[in-house]
């Protein structure tokens, strides 16, 4: 690699960098509080965390358990209200709280740095990349205009971006989600730190794009030797990415230890119920169904005395996880493992779970709703801005669309952004009519039939459960009034008397305390909206719903206990569901069929068990191969996806999966290039786009394997 | 008997106020102590900004109602005692009566009046017409922006190019074409009038039966009702007798505005309405993307329900703070009216009016002039920093 | 970029002759035409003199028609009256109707003839017009950097006792409008009763020679009012950048303060304030004829003043037309200069 910084300050931090051989980053007993004029909020408390050189640790845990404020915290950048209370954060034995603002801003970008969540609003929208990348080295190494340049000419490179002169030439709008976080990522090892934080880096992103820039990371840690402190929501990206992770609970680190130790040998009740509550391949909806965790997360200002996961834990023992302070402890045997938990040595960790209701499988009934040949274009003027006239571009956001419904099906629509799999749900809502083909409810065409034009009945048995549970629901409307209005619209109950009375029974049918019904939206958690949301969809008992990734803005303990509410009430009314996800763990664990969606096309479509096995379309592969499983027993095989996921306006010809498919050159000729491949029946019902010869379909391996035990 | 001293002027003006110090005090007291459970009004009283605007604006509300009701005046605004013409402030009025009071507080004006009565009347003028324009501005600018931003496409590039084309127009220029006793006289402004009027009665019929159409048993009457009262009272304010527009009989109009008043307030309701639009109309943009909006829509509501009942209630913080700075703004319009003549008679006692009388003797006598000027100012003040006060406490939560 | 300004153009047009018809429309009104006749002819007029007088002069033409003559796209009139003269509108004064041209209207060139100042619309208009224009100038010159200033210090460190001090000047100037301040700053600097006699209550020596003593008022007072508005705007546009995520991410890659304020933050804070500044024209012209009204100034404002309260039709149709042709001059380089300072828009 070539050495940039020559002046005598950069040979110095150079040096300096060299030298040090111990922990790179050591927290100790930190606390941190927000201040607000009614009160302190105590955000990290007692939280201690190591990284050796070289090391990766994640911080996992909810939202609101303090992961974020951790990595601000060791930035030194926690804001007006935020104050450090206690404890000291140690970067290569300096503690970070007694250095000047000069020192601090010496460290920053050049040896600690940063990744964000969102790429897009983390890059300065007004300045060339270029030029935000070549300040980095311009400010720490005092490197010329031209290093600065050469720099960062060879980390974009490095970062795996296409055309790196252009690149630095462009604006960050001009550049795609995954292209953007790759630069910041860049941005992050212009001057090769040894620390770097990454919080959430790939939330904002698609789970193909997801999975290479993991990728990237992980390469580019290893050959910079950079320490990382991984901060994540998700336990399966952190088992690919990490040596050790730290747990975290409402502010607490509840369990730390490597990966396999708290993978395989947990000793805290949360990480257990975590694990729990996640569908891993082998749960099942009907035999071996979730366990959500009860309760809600405390707020900061409401935490009970003791144990804070106390209140919602199996193994609560009243008088003693209620009582003063507790600290962690190590486990004996492992290495660096530690627990915040009383009762650890006397729980046994691999008994069986309590007994899980087997719950009898739905039986699966008549066809209710049929979609054959759907064809949604829209016309779109070719400049967004300013145009009106000039020419149109037609985008087509479903291509024949041919499946098929049936009552009490989970059927499962998956795909990632520009698949078309909002626009199908907006043209079977009739909120957009189709361009072509039909769509039969009952037998009934309502392809063309606009919402405003269709009756009571159908506009009641198509319903809806939206994506974001904090705009799910009108804010300045109490939750009782909107599930009445409802009531209203699809005419049920004489009186007002009546409709009340049935919108608590509403309010049971999801589990929410009758008492909510006056209560306004924010005082409710997000799962709350969420369950309130589903009662409002099932108001007029609905026979179909769709549901629009009703979980993926859930934690994940929530996610659980949504997600079997939907199926309890399912199985009850014997509702056709109609599940869009991007999600395929959630997906494999609760769908009967399901349906893979490409940039419009429908690429793969048949039962679960199908396609989760081979064949497989090759973008099922890819996507199946991309979704991080937390499951130390299971092992992947390796397929990542070239570029990002092009855009819907401008589709590729051919097959519209050709750009990044692995098993394009298994195929003769230019026949991906040039046309769109055939729908091919393979076994009962499953049917796959694509021009794969049989013999290649049958040489295809499985993605996932669990290991046996 | 001796002019008085600025301490005997101010104590005195102090006392003059004794009835809007208790008004305000109450008032303070009472939200102070139920605060919590006020809402976003409450929350203003976290905020010294907003305390500090609101009192203000209270003080001049409560100046302007009890001027009216006579209270706080020390003269009749109109009356002129022809020694105490120019006179400095605290001068003791000669030869006055037993039932008079003894000093014209802040000296007389060049037609020797009373300058502090006619500044306190001026107050009930302002504090008449400003809130009740804006309001009007702002039915009109919502049940337009409302459509223009939820449909879009034609509708929409039609109504923001009339928006545009008054907002490009030079306001005073406006003001010169319109609020003249030529264009009175031929009824324009009574016609514009007849328009603008129309729209909060269209509003609050569409508000209600968005609302209500599903249970046509109780929509009906609560229509008509509603309604009635509501064409009642649009009838007689745009209703004059002797005008052009004259569709009730004398014996059922309930009241008259005076054409001078009627025409100012259609202008100022006129310019303000396309700034309003423009705001609802790009917060419709915005809050007409929500999910609860697609939920609404996927129930089959209808789009007015969508647009009143889903996007407006979620609109209001800024709509409010809008409204705040827009009182105020009205505020200097009626003064720009005042200040060149136009509109209100040329005895009547508004700010505006009296600051243009006390101008041309501005290098001799400051008072006349000067008074009103920081009246004026205080009160728009007030209202800016009012709604700094909300903005700064609704984005908190 | 260039299809775009062809259409915006073709908009800017469309509301110039939407305008223009609308101050046309209003002003020959017939209560203001009798007005006018009875002014020129004799105050004893009867009705029916009115009427043919306004007949004989071409005014009682549909209003559509007069106004396509005022254009110059429609052949003006030539009446003969029923007093046995022939008249002709496009006749120089005194000249005989035989010798006029077919078309004269503002696109010819012809603007009409003022009534009040007895001169060709056209040359006073182009004269008030350089007079205001150096009072512009200076408000400019004055108000623009300042009131960034104010804006981008307050905006930088939102809450901090410098931002609260900022903010409270900020306010008061924009609840302070012209006659106010005016009226204040006259009687503070220029009263001869009590005031500092630092400068000049009246600026009508301004328009032959401008000094700091009889032009810093009326600058000042222009300027005032709108300082406060920009600042604000400044501020609360400044505010919001500093508390976004890249603010944050050159904020933890090292960059100082100074450097984020101005390398980082500047540009992304000053493009909504630059769609305001130029927003803001149709505004400072309230401000303009106040001011000059005030101090006695005779410039534009002040022509509009008196045409307006001396009814002089052409001379107030003439100051319409350049002032409503001045608010959309700018709302379209408003529009180009944004496009220019926020790369996320491209026009292609």
């Amino acid at each position: 690699m070539k050495q940039v910084g020559c002046t005598p300050y950069a040979r110095e931090t150079q040096e300096m960098k060299d030298i040090y051989d111990g922990p790179i980053l050591e927290i100790d007993v930190l606390s941190i509080s927000f201040f607000t004029r009614l009160r302190e909020i105590p955000a990290v408390m007692d939280f201690s965390v190591k990284v050796m050189p070289g090391e990766a640790v994640g911080l996992v845990g909810e939202s609101g358990c303090g992961k974020s404020t951790v990595a601000l915290g060791v930035m030194q950048d926690l804001g007006k209200n935020g104050r450090i209370t206690g404890g000291t954060i140690k970067f290569k034995g300096r503690d970070l709280g007694q250095m000047s603002v000069e020192e601090l801003r010496k460290i920053r970008g050049s040896e600690i740095a940063m990744i964000y969540q969102e790429p897009m609003a983390s890059l300065n929208p007004a300045m060339k990349i270029g030029k935000q990348l070549m300040e980095v080295p311009m400010i720490h190494q005092g490197a010329s205009e031209k290093e600065a340049y050469d720099r960062a000419l060879q980390v974009v490179t490095d970062v795996k971006l296409p055309d790196p002169k252009r690149i630095l030439d462009a604006y960050p709008h001009q550049l795609s989600g995954g292209q953007q976080q790759r630069i910041v990522i860049a941005m992050a090892l212009m001057s090769e730190p040894a620390l770097l934080i990454l919080d959430e880096p790939t939330t904002a992103l698609d789970v193909t794009v997801e999975a290479s820039i993991v990728d990237l990371v992980k390469d580019l840690g290893r050959k910079y030797g950079t320490s990382m402190l991984f901060i994540s929501h998700n336990l399966g990206l952190v088992l690919e990415t990490c040596d050790r992770l730290c747990v975290m609970y409402s502010g607490e680190a509840v369990e730390r230890g490597s990966i396999a130790d708290v993978f395989d040998e947990m000793q805290h009740p949360y990480t257990q119920a975590l694990f729990r509550s996640i569908p891993l391949p082998g749960a099942d909806k009907n035999s071996r169904p979730l366990v959500a965790i009860p309760g809600n997360f405390p707020l900061p200002h409401e935490r009970p005395p003791g144990c804070n996961f106390g209140p919602r834990c199996d193994y609560f023992e009243a008088g003693r996880c209620d009582q003063g302070t507790i600290r962690m402890r190590p486990v004996k045997g492992n290495d660096r493992h530690e627990t915040r938990c009383l009762r650890f040595e006397e729980i046994d960790w691999n008994a069986p779970l309590a007994a899980a209701i087997t719950k009898d499988k739905g039986m699966i009934g008549d066809v209710v709703l049929k979609m054959e040949d759907l064809k949604k274009y829209y016309e779109v003027s070719a400049n967004a801005l300013f145009g009106k006239s000039g020419e149109t571009k037609v985008v087509k956001a479903n291509e024949t669309l041919s499946f098929e419904a049936r009552e009490s099906e989970t059927l499962a629509i998956v795909g990632e952004s520009g698949c078309g799999k909002s626009t199908f749900a907006k043209v079977l809502m009739g909120l957009e009519t189709a361009t072509a083909g039909q769509i039969l409810l009952d037998n009934r065409n309502i392809e063309s039939t606009p919402i405003e034009r269709r009756d009571t009945k159908t506009i009641a048995d198509v319903q809806m459960v939206f994506q974001n549970p904090f705009d799910t629901l009108n804010p300045s409307m109490t939750v009782g009034r909107q599930i009445i209005r409802a009531l209203e619209i699809f005419g049920i109950g004489k009186t007002e008397a009546d409709r009340r009375e049935r919108m608590l029974q509403l309010l049971d049918l999801v589990k929410l305390p009758r008492a909510f019904a006056d209560r306004m939206p924010r005082q409710l958690s997000g799962g709350q909206k969420q369950r309130v949301g589903i009662a409002r969809a099932f108001a007029g008992d609905a026979r179909i719903v769709v549901a629009d990734e009703p979980v993926s803005a859930l934690d994940v303990s929530v996610q659980a206990a949504v997600t079997d509410l939907l199926m309890e009430i399912q199985r009850e009314k014997k509702t056709t569901l109609l599940f869009i996800s991007h999600d395929l763990s959630i997906v494999r664990y609760l769908s009967d069929r399901v349906m893979v969606m490409y940039l419009g096309h429908v690429v793969e479509l048949g039962t679960t068990d199908q396609v989760f096995s081979p064949p497989y379309h090759p973008y099922t592969e890819a996507l199946l191969s991309a979704v991080p499983i937390a499951d130390t027993r299971v092992k992947k095989k390796h397929i990542v996806l070239e570029g990002d996921i092009p855009s819907a306006m401008n589709p590729p010809p051919g097959c519209p999966f050709q750009t990044r498919c692995r098993w394009k050159s298994q195929v003769p000729g230019k026949l991906c290039e040039t046309e769109v491949p055939p729908v091919r029946r393979m076994a009962d019902g499953h049917q796959i786009k694509c021009h794969l010869s049989d013999a290649k379909f049958a040489e295809m391996e499985p993605v996932i394997e669990i290991a046996a035990e | 008997m001796e002019p008085l001293s600025w301490a005997d002027i101010l104590g005195r003006i102090f006392v003059q106020f004794t009835p809007v110090w208790i008004a305000l005090v109450v008032v303070f007291a009472a939200s102070i102590w139920f605060k919590r459970n006020l809402g976003l009004y409450g929350k203003l009283f976290d905020s010294t900004i907003g305390m500090i605007g609101f009192a203000l604006v209270m003080f001049w509300v409560f100046t302007g109602i009890f001027g009216a009701m006579d209270m706080v005046v020390t003269h009749d605004a109109l009356n002129q005692i022809s020694v105490m013409k120019n006179k400095a402030p605290g001068t003791p009025v000669m030869g006055a009566g037993e039932d008079v009071y003894p000093y014209y507080l802040l000296g007389g004006d060049n037609l020797a009046r009373d300058v502090f009565s006619r500044m306190v009347k001026g107050a009930w003028v302002v504090v008449q017409i400003a809130p009740l324009a804006t309001l009007f501005a702002f039915m009109v600018g919502i049940t337009l922006g409302l459509p223009a931003g939820f449909y879009g496409g034609r509708l929409d590039t039609l109504l923001s190019f009339l928006a545009n084309l008054i907002l490009a127009f030079p306001v005073i220029l406006l003001f010169y074409l319109l609020v003249t006793p030529e264009i009175i006289a031929t009824g324009i402004p009574n016609y514009m009038a007849t328009c603008l009027f129309v729209f909060p009665l269209i509003f609050v019929a569409i508000l209600l039966n968005s609302r209500y159409h599903t249970q046509p048993a109780l929509r009906t009457p609560l229509l008509i009702g509603v309604l009635g009262v509501l064409g009642w009272l649009y009838l007689s304010l745009i209703s004059e007798v002797g005008s052009k527009v004259q569709v009730i009989p004398g014996f059922l109009d309930l009241f008259d505005v005076p054409g001078g008043i009627l025409v100012v307030f259609v202008s100022v309701v006129f310019v303000n309405s396309p700034t309003v639009f423009r705001i609802v109309r790009g917060l419709t943009m915005d809050i007409k993307t929500r999910d609860y909006v697609a939920a609404a829509q996927t129930r089959g509501e209808g789009p007015w329900y969508i647009m009143l009942w889903e996007i407006l209630p979620n609109a209001r913080g800024p709509l409010i703070v809008d409204f705040c700075l827009r009182i105020g703004y009205t505020t200097i319009l009626l003064g720009t009216l005042g200040f060149f003549g136009l509109g209100l008679p040329p005895e009547s006692p508004d700010w505006g009016t009296t600051i243009n009388d006390g101008r041309r003797l501005l290098s001799i006598y400051l008072h006349p002039a000067i008074v009103p000027a920081l009246s004026l100012l205080s009160l728009v003040l007030g209202l800016n920093l009012l709604a700094d006060g909300l903005r700064e406490e609704s984005l908190k939560d | 970029m260039g299809l775009f300004i062809l259409r915006r153009l073709w908009v800017m047009i469309l509301t110039a002759l939407a305008l223009t018809y609308i101050v046309f429309f209003l002003t020959n009104l017939y209560p203001n035409l009798e007005k006018l006749a009875k002014s020129q002819g004799n105050f004893r007029m009867t009705d029916a003199q009115v009427e043919t007088y306004l007949g004989n002069r071409g005014y009682l033409q549909s209003t559509p028609l007069k106004y396509a003559q005022w254009l110059g796209v429609a052949p003006g009139w030539v009446i003969t009256g029923t007093d046995g003269e022939t008249r002709a509108r496009c006749a120089a004064p005194g000249a005989a109707a035989e010798t006029a041209t077919t078309f004269c209207g503002i696109l010819q060139g012809n603007w009409g003839f003022s009534t009040v100042f007895k001169d060709g619309v056209g040359s006073i208009v182009a004269t008030r017009l350089a007079l205001t224009g150096k009072l512009m100038f200076w408000v400019m010159v004055l108000m623009v950097p300042s009131a960034l200033l104010l804006g981008v210090l307050a905006g930088m460190r939102e809450g901090t006792r410098t931002d609260r001090a900022l903010s409270t000047v900020a306010i008061t100037t924009t609840a302070t409008p012209e006659y106010v301040s005016g009226v204040i700053l006259i009687a503070v600097f220029s009263s001869s009763a009590v005031g500092l006699k630092w400068f000049k209550g009246t600026a009508t020596s301004a328009m032959e020679n401008a000094t700091f003593e009889n032009f810093f008022l009326p600058v000042l007072t222009i300027a005032l009012y709108g300082m406060g508005y920009i600042a604000r705007m400044t501020r609360a546009s400044m505010a919001e950048v500093m508390t976004a995520q890249y603010i944050r991410t050159a904020r933890l890659k090292g960059v100082s303060f100074p450097n984020i304020v101005m390398k980082h933050a500047l540009r992304n804070a000053l493009i909504a304030p630059f769609t305001v500044i130029m927003l803001q024209f149709p505004w400072l012209l309230n401000g303009v004829v106040i001011v000059e009204t005030l101090f006695n100034y005779k410039g534009f404002g002040w022509t509009l003043v008196q045409a307006a309260g001396n009814n002089d039709i052409e001379l107030l149709l003439g100051v319409s037309v350049v002032s409503v042709f001045v608010v959309l001059v700018t709302q379209l380089i408003s529009d180009i200069g944004y496009v220019y300072l926020n790369p996320r828009i491209s026009v292609s």
